[in-house]
């Protein structure tokens, strides 16, 4: 049976995961359970910043049905004088934030860990695990971190050669930075200021791992990379990564805060010890306070531009919070901040600050839409005081192919004008507005990733087709990878089952992160179809009797070709499988590279807001995203992502902080008062796809999830600006912060 | 303190169980009759990922004690496909892509489950006030009020 022509890319199809996810059969990570299982409980720090005098567990471990209690003694240590780096952590930090070793540093910091054979009387050992602290001052924010009495979390970390709390700077220029302010007609500078906010995810952590008589262990949850669950928790417990096995449950939300381990080595050394497989499942109290956010910052950006509307000059100078260990993202705030624009003489500076709040995790384009809000938010005012519309002032500086970025790279083919048209053209950018309502604009770049990834691919004996990646799906990659692979074999997509492999079923894989996953995996995956075609060409030359090069593979069937055209009837997938055995033997392919090309990604938003002037409350009314997303592979998917970015930034905007009080504690650990929009606080979320292929990628892919949080944060500052005729230079634009600037205090 | 046993229905089933007087309904689900579908994300109440179906009303289970269910008609995400056929809202979930991480899609369902067996011709605005108590990270809710929209136009249709 003929198949009938198939055009994949470019269908909403529906998720080959999709069944077991509304029917609540989908196994996440706190799904798992094992056999004999018992339960962890972690104990945390009640202090921000303290020494750890002693620890004694003898209680704990007397209590009835506590098996064992390990604290960083359990854990390896990395000594603080040599890095030990992987991916973009660094080992010596990772070890101590997993498990406090001689400082806490943070509320809610773990120091140690009982396996029990309930979880009820694991948090009740907890309890009596006594330790004895020597409190030390601590700094919460940056400023508090940085003045020259600060108390210093890291001795060994040098700043101007002496003890600070900055364990790192990062620096982009290009041109004279004041040879160009020289030369404008207009210069603004502002600062900015936003706070740390928590990725959101709703799934928290948590793993379930079995070390078995042998040794050898194996780890169930969820996460970003189950090759960095892997090689994390070898790093940390000192067990031969070839000697663990990590398999990823489905994930629920990750946006960056599951690419790093919490809970993974403490589980795999509770079951060492134990015997017994060990679950652990942190609370949302302790996810919001012991893992992720993304970091609060401060900023400061000038701009400088001549009365025709060229930007001559900008600098941007920011201070990321990185938490108690270094690693803030200032290269997405340094990196991404200037790059929507073409801007002769630009200066960027980056600042890690260390202080007394947990270790920050990636969030959405990590650091990018801190760098963005003061640069977008400044450009409006520019635009304003040049009596310019905004969208024309972004579209006069704009970076275009051959654009030499402040960061480094010359831009190839790609589309940001041709968001900033969309936007100009959309009727959105025209509608009328209301009492109290005002519009903003602003604009948003994401460098996106390439880096490793493995797929194999393999026919069916009826036919059919099973493609196994590396990357946990996030949010419906593995439709988008049955879409290319039913295009690639002209199959109906149904006939692919697409699976996510473990560390030993498939080959390495990095992690699902930075807009890399289907840019990367649709690359392995075509070059696997391209082998499993030229298979399933030469066994049709086989049972035909004539050359492999006289066949072309087109809908699904293998057609003799050239001379022998029309001499053969078409060989189907399912007929050719059908004789695999007698051609050679089983069809399938793998393929597996570090993949390269990976270009950026640019987006355009327009947003309506509401000014409750009595309240102080804003309400976005309308909200339109634009995006070159290079070629959208499943629209629905990609709208999904355009859509979820805009709703974090609009949280992140308006109502999400972390809140510390007077002790050093985080104040607001659950849902109630760290506010995530709701399903009331949203209007529909509009999106519209802009396609300029990425020309290094074989469909044209570009990275799409990160760059819808990058543009929000100015987006909708620069709305609230409009609707009420003062600006807020901090985050997040709450009740009570928008009623004091209306009544201009 | 002994356990209190529980005789209940769940999904037209008779069910029996024991269970401490401090265990939730959303811990007795999960952890001993390994209904799984009931995600907890937040224990307070605050995310509706948990959501079930407590004699025809939409609850919490982390907010419910096991032992109230005696006696009761409880409906959770395992019940809501019938005979293998998926309900219409579970498969309106999947054909406009209201999913993504689909960890608080089970919450959702049965959210929107109740909305529907309650008020079957919403607007756009009472469903975003009813599934204000469930939180979604991924979709920005846009996919999914239009998807439960599509099922109250199709039920009308039908009906």
């Amino acid at each position: 049976m003929n198949e009938i022509s198939n055009k994949w890319i470019g269908k909403n199809t529906v998720r080959p995961d999709g069944a077991e996810k509304v029917t609540g059969r989908a196994q996440y990570s706190s799904d798992t359970t094992m056999p004999g299982m018992i339960w962890g409980h972690v104990l945390r720090s009640p202090h921000p910043h303290a020494k750890i005098i002693s620890i004694n567990t003898k209680k704990a471990e007397a209590l009835a049905g506590v098996k064992s209690v390990i604290t960083s003694k359990d854990i390896v240590d990395f000594p603080l004088d040599t890095p030990v780096i992987l991916g973009i952590q660094d080992m010596r930090w990772m070890c101590r934030n997993v498990m406090a070793r001689d400082k806490v540093l943070f509320h809610g910091h773990p120091l140690a860990a009982v396996a029990a054979t309930t979880e009820a009387i694991a948090e009740k050992a907890c309890d009596l695990i006594e330790v004895e602290y020597e409190i030390l001052p601590w700094a919460i924010d940056i400023e508090d971190a940085i003045k020259d009495d600060a108390p210093i979390l890291h001795d060994h970390i040098q700043f101007n050669g002496k003890p600070s709390n900055i364990a790192g700077t990062l620096e982009h220029k290009k041109g004279d930075i004041e040879e160009g302010f020289a030369k404008a007609d207009v210069i603004i500078e502002k600062h900015f200021k936003t706070e740390a906010v928590h990725q959101g995810y709703l799934e928290t952590h948590s793993c379930l791992v079995s070390v078995a008589a042998d040794g050898r262990a194996t780890i169930w949850s969820s996460s970003q990379g189950q090759f960095m669950v892997r090689a994390m928790t070898s790093f940390l417990t000192g067990i031969p990564q070839s000697n663990i096995r990590a398999i990823p449950a489905e994930i629920g939300g990750g946006f960056g805060g599951k690419t790093i381990v919490y809970l993974e080595p403490l589980a795999t050394v509770l079951s060492q010890k134990t015997g017994r497989p060990v679950k652990i499942v942190m609370n949302r109290e302790d996810t919001m306070r012991a893992s992720g956010p993304t970091s609060g910052s401060k900023s400061t950006i000038k701009i400088g531009a001549t009365n025709d509307g060229k930007i001559v000059a900008a600098q941007g100078i920011y201070y990321l919070q990185a938490g108690a260990f270094p690693g803030s993202p200032i290269r997405g705030a340094a990196g991404c901040s200037l790059a929507p624009y073409d801007i002769p003489n630009a200066h960027t500076f980056g600042y890690d600050v260390v202080s007394n709040r947990s270790k920050v995790a990636a969030y959405r384009a990590p650091g990018a839409p801190i760098g963005a809000y003061g640069v977008e938010c400044v450009l409006d005012e520019i635009a304003e005081a040049l009596k310019m519309c905004p969208l024309e002032l972004r579209k006069i500086n704009a970076a275009k192919e051959g654009t030499k970025a402040v960061h480094g790279p010359v831009f190839p083919k790609m589309g940001y004008i041709e968001t900033l048209d969309a936007a100009i053209n959309h009727p959105h950018y025209k509608a009328p507005l209301g009492k109290h309502q005002g519009r903003g604009v602003a604009s948003g770049f994401w460098f996106n990733a390439g880096g490793e990834s493995s797929a194999q691919l393999n026919i069916t004996e009826d036919g059919n087709v099973v493609v196994t990646t590396g990357h946990p799906d996030i949010g419906g990659s593995r439709a988008s990878i049955a879409n290319i692979t039913a295009e690639l074999l002209g199959i109906h997509h149904d006939r692919v089952s697409v699976l996510i492999g473990d560390t030993a079923t498939i080959g390495y894989s990095n992690l699902t992160g930075g807009s890399r996953v289907l840019f990367a995996s649709a690359m392995v995956v075509t070059e696997s179809a391209q082998i499993v075609i030229n298979q399933l060409k030469q066994r049709a030359a086989k049972i035909w009797g004539i050359d492999e090069d006289a066949i072309e593979w087109e809908n699904g069937e293998a057609r003799p070709a050239g001379d022998n055209a029309g001499k053969f009837a078409p060989l189907t997938l399912a007929e050719i499988a059908d004789k695999a055995t007698a051609t050679g033997g089983p069809i399938g392919a793998g393929y597996q590279v570090n993949t390269e090309g990976a270009e950026g990604g640019f987006a355009t938003h327009i947003c309506d807001v509401e000014v409750d002037m009595d309240l102080g409350i804003v309400r976005v009314k309308r909200y339109t995203s634009i995006q070159d997303v290079g070629k959208a592979i499943h629209p629905d998917y990609v709208e999904g992502q355009l859509q979820g970015g805009c709703a974090q930034g609009i949280g992140w905007a308006l109502s999400e902080e972390y809140i510390y009080n007077k002790d050093g504690h985080l104040d607001n650990t659950g849902f109630l008062d760290y506010r995530m929009p709701v399903c009331s606080d949203l209007p529909m979320l509009d999106t519209v796809i802009i396609e300029v292929p990425n020309p290094k990628h074989p469909q044209g892919v570009r990275g799409v999830g990160e760059v819808p949080l990058v543009p929000p944060l100015a987006a909708i500052s620069n709305a609230v600006y409009q609707a009420i005729g003062k600006r807020s230079y901090s985050l997040p634009m709450s009740p009570p912060k928008v009623l004091k600037i209306i009544e201009g205090n | 303190m002994s356990k209190i046993q529980v005789s209940t229905n769940i999904n037209n089933e008779s069910v029996e169980y024991l269970c401490e007087p401090h265990d939730t309904m959303l811990n007795v689900l999960r952890n001993q009759l390994d209904l799984t579908g009931s995600k907890e994300s937040c224990g307070s109440g605050d995310c509706g990922s948990c959501s079930i179906i407590l004699d025809g009303e939409l609850v919490c289970s982390c907010l419910m004690l096991a032992a109230e269910a005696e006696g009761s008609k409880l409906e959770t995400i395992e019940g809501m496909s019938e005979g293998g056929k998926l309900h219409a809202l579970q498969q309106k979930f999947l054909e406009k892509a209201a999913l993504q991480c689909g960890i608080c899609t089970p919450g959702f369902l049965m959210a929107s489950k109740a909305l529907l067996d309650h008020n079957p011709t919403p607007t756009e605005t009472e469903v975003r006030f009813w599934l204000a108590g469930n939180l979604c990270r991924c979709t920005g809710y846009d996919k999914i009020v239009k998807a439960v929209l599509e099922v109250a136009d199709d039920m009308k249709e039908s009906a």
